[in-house]
């Protein structure tokens, strides 16, 4: 059914963006709060993996980040990308606890009330960086 | 009583001309104390009798440190760097190079290439006017102080609990506790004269109990009823076990926790599996004794927490902090005698720095993101409110020192402070301070480390030199006189800071010069009504009624009637995750706590970033001693404190050292990623696979030119989420003979 297949897509969603946390941080590693939080935040993104109940699977993950000589620059571009990510991954819980309470599958929706908080606290702290970093790398 | 009393050779108490009242400046516990004045000189010390912090006694620092003032090489004269070397220059010539470059940069960039780093250890005055001048008249975001390093977490814990900064507790709470829990709180070397009122007690009819949360066996370890030596970076687990604990036995005080917090359910929720078992395995501390420490909590009639760098400087410092607030609450101890929490600091003036707007929040406990508050301070000032920045939260230490890696902040200004030496990863902060395009400036007593890497240099007066007024770490506000003059052309900070205002034309609103204070009485005159109405409010203190003694601002005790400065209007801050360090709305803070109540907090237990592996096998921390402060810029120029500790060592446990082959006073070396130290081995007081370090040594004094001396050659680049406090105590190192 087509619940399932919201649940296989955030499957591979959450996967892609545990990676895409970690290759933020592997790529930004002197800024060292960017480094060392969204090394934190990827296992949030583990945990939901496991906890949808599939095999992890590697998924290939087509390049994102941002190739600008300027680092502050590229900084924000990949913090803004990785953003929108998350976002989608929020909007992906929100279908799933939607379609789960219509369905009345209790275990569905007690995964999403679970997982859904972590995905917005990424997306709360991707949208943190963004505004702490902007004035000082758009200003100068 | 016993009053401390100490004189230079062939002073007796009767030669003396003058008794000048003021405090320690060498620690963060306030003692009070007078300056002994012969023929225009300073030739002793001795306790205040009648202060309540101290009742006469001093710390060991304070009865031999007073003779830095008279060092033979203090600063005298502004030094300016030409051709590759800082020469001998007039004060016209340095304040114009400062101000010239000031005016190219706004020009060309905005406010945003000026930043200010200032200290834990300048007065209540020149803090407020530095404020006032980066906020209200340049308009920068970064400004903050060396308080980043050592209190911080403090001000985050306090602020994420009850909404506003500001000490809850009292010294004299020692006095009355039936349980002290100090948690990485080393009192012994950190605040001595407060350790000897815990001793008295200890000595006394009817001890309290004692429970220590530290890695080594210190002295207040040696004391302690239970005494639990996690592994570093371990101690949210730990405490999360002890939550835990007092919420299944029943410990839970639920009159007090119903009527004055929130956040309960999910607390509890949080906890609930963090059993003593759990946490055993992380922190490699018997289930057992987790149990007993608990117990001692849970079982406390009148419970006082305190908190120090050993939760501050190490990983999850602010999530930690937290939840020994969380233990209090549930346990319904605080605003009584004996009950209470003690967020500590590390620097004498570091509370001001704080109050002031001079760290990481605006004037007066402020909230950058209520418009209110920003509109409140512009009108204070007369400026308009988009000046002041608050589209975002003030720039932490660390971050400026990123944009002046990167390029973007092109100006700094150090005051009273040595990065060079107390920062972490030193080759780095090398680096950047050494950069052609940073414009760096360095205001200082001695010519520091940081020094020799300016391009200004500001000879600057001492404490005993100058007049303001500043407050410990229990609210206790002292002011302190000035006994002699400044050596020389130097000047006192807040008259270099104010000559820079004048020299930059700052004007209000209405054209008048901004800030239209002068000196340092109209100056905290301005701060009296800056503060007024706020949590922090110095509108009764004024210089006469301080000149009787110290007080406390806001009585003895906060929040005595369990009311909180936590409403969404009048709160400090709308809270961050403590996971994340993001920070929360105004929107969600309201939803969450909309009557002001003290906030419940839970975080859950992270591992740390960098832990030991086979190649860095030991846990490093680094830390204080008790004879010396900071870089030790005052205290090596003390004959008897260089003295008693003249050298870096290592404490390696007796097990480690054997087996590395090391023993006592052999020299060892000592590894991470960032670098190596040579220091002599000192055998015990350690639990197995820790090392600790002191931090005060550089090299000004050093033999030979190699940077091996400074524990933070070794330290990591990593800082809480939350408080933006440097992580000191949680790096992975090596441990061999040096060569």
């Amino acid at each position: 059914m087509t619940l399932d297949r919201v649940r296989h897509e955030l499957h591979r969603a959450e996967g892609v963006l545990a990676q895409r946390f970690r290759q933020l941080s592997e790529r930004h590693r002197a800024e060292a709060e960017v480094h060392h939080v969204a090394r934190d935040l990827a296992r949030w993104s583990d945990e939901h993996v496991a906890a949808l109940g599939e095999p992890a699977r590697s998924v290939p993950v087509p390049p994102w980040l941002s190739d600008d000589p300027d680092p502050g620059f590229a900084l924000l571009t990949d913090l803004r990308r990785l953003h929108q990510s998350c976002a989608a991954v929020s909007l992906d819980w929100e279908l799933l606890a939607q379609g789960a309470q219509a369905a009345r599958n209790a275990e569905l929706l007690d995964l999403a009330s679970r997982c859904h908080p972590h995905t917005l606290r990424q997306l709360t702290w991707t949208n943190a960086m963004l505004t702490e970093l902007s004035p000082q790398i758009l200003t100068s | 009583m016993r009053v401390d009393t100490q004189l230079a050779d062939g002073v007796r108490a009767e030669d003396v001309d003058r008794w000048v009242p003021t405090a320690a400046v060498l620690h963060s516990n306030g003692d009070g104390m007078d300056i002994a004045v012969k023929n225009g000189r300073i030739v002793g010390v001795r306790g205040r009798a009648g202060d309540r912090v101290n009742h006469g006694r001093l710390d060991v620092k304070d009865r031999y440190g007073w003779q830095a003032n008279a060092a033979p090489d203090r600063l005298t004269t502004p030094l300016v760097r030409d051709g590759g070397s800082l020469v001998e220059t007039s004060w016209d010539e340095a304040m114009s190079r400062i101000v010239s470059r000031s005016r190219t940069l706004l020009d060309e960039q905005g406010p945003g290439a000026i930043g200010f780093y200032t200290s834990g250890q300048l007065f209540c005055e020149e803090y407020y006017t530095l404020a006032a001048i980066a906020r209200g008249g340049i308009g920068t975001n970064h400004l903050d102080g060396n308080t980043r390093l050592c209190t911080a977490t403090a001000a985050a814990a306090l602020k994420a609990t009850f909404g506003c900064d500001g000490q809850p507790g009292s010294y004299t709470d020692v006095d009355h506790a039936d349980v002290i829990a100090l948690f990485g709180h080393n009192v012994a070397e950190t605040q001595s004269v407060l350790w000897m009122r815990m001793l008295d007690r200890l000595a006394g009819d009817d001890p309290p109990a004692l429970l220590c949360v530290d890695p080594r066996e210190t002295p207040v370890a040696r004391v302690a009823t239970v005494h639990l030596a996690p592994v570093p970076g371990t101690n949210l687990a730990l405490v999360n076990a002890l939550l835990h604990e007092i919420i299944i036995n029943g410990w839970v005080d639920r009159g007090y926790v119903d009527r004055h917090t929130v956040g309960y359910a999910a607390l509890a929720d949080a906890v609930a599996d963090c059993t003593p078992e759990w946490a055993a395995g992380i922190c490699r501390v018997p289930a057992a004794r987790i149990r007993e420490a608990a117990a001692l909590l849970g079982r406390a009639r009148r419970l006082l927490c305190t908190v120090l760098q050993g939760f501050y400087q190490s990983h999850q410092a602010t999530a930690a902090s937290v939840a020994v607030n969380n233990i209090v609450l549930l346990r319904g101890m605080l605003g009584k005698p004996g009950c209470g929490v003690l967020q500590m600091n590390g620097q004498p003036t570091a509370e001001n720095t704080r109050e002031c707007g001079a760290d990481g929040d605006l004037t007066g406990f402020r909230n950058w993101a209520n418009d209110a508050h920003v509109a409140e301070l512009a009108r204070l000032w007369n400026v308009d409110p988009m000046r002041i920045p608050h589209y975002a939260p003030p720039t932490h230490a660390m971050q400026m020192f990123r944009y002046a890696e990167t390029g973007t902040l092109r100006m700094l200004w150090v005051s009273a402070t040595n990065p060079a030496v107390s920062l972490p990863e030193l080759a780095r902060i090398r680096s950047i301070l050494a950069q052609d395009r940073l414009f760096l400036v360095v205001q200082d007593c001695f010519r520091i480390e940081t020094a020799e890497l300016a391009d200004v240099v500001l000879p600057a007066a001492m404490w005993g030199e100058k007049t303001g007024v500043f407050t410990n770490a229990d609210r206790t506000v002292h002011l302190s006189e000035k006994a002699v003059d400044p050596p020389g052309q130097a000047r006192s900070d807040l008259d270099i800071f104010c000559d820079y205002a004048r020299r930059m034309d700052f004007r209000d609103r209405d054209g008048a010069p901004f800030p239209p204070w002068h000196d340092a009485a109209s100056a905290y005159r301005a701060w009296q009504r800056a503060s007024a109405g706020r949590l922090c409010d110095y509108s009764g203190l004024s210089w006469e009624r301080l000149r009787d003694g110290g007080v406390q601002w806001g009585g003895e005790r906060l929040y005595t009637d369990g009311g909180f400065f936590a409403h969404p209007d009048e709160c400090e801050t709308y809270g961050r995750d403590l996971v994340t360090g993001a920070p929360s709305d105004a929107s969600e803070y309201r939803a969450m706590n909309p009557d002001g109540k003290a906030m419940l907090k839970p975080a859950p237990y992270l591992p740390p970033h960098e832990t030991p592996s086979p190649e860095f096998p030991f846990a490093l921390i680094t830390g204080r001693t008790i004879h010396h402060f900071h870089t030790r810029t005052k205290t090596a120029r003390a004959p008897e404190l260089d003295a008693a500790a003249p050298r870096v060592w290592v404490e390696v446990s007796e097990v480690d050292a054997e087996a590395h082959g090391l023993a006592e006073g052999d020299l060892a070396a000592i590894t991470t990623p960032r670098g190596t130290v040579r220091a002599r081995v000192r055998i015990g007081g350690i639990r197995d696979g820790v090392l600790f370090l002191p931090f005060h040594y550089g090299y000004w004094d050093a033999d030979g030119a190699a940077h091996d001396r400074a524990a933070n050659e070794l330290t990591i680049t990593e800082w809480d989420p939350a408080s933006k406090q440097p992580l000191f105590k949680t790096a992975a190192a090596a441990l061999g003979r040096a060569p």
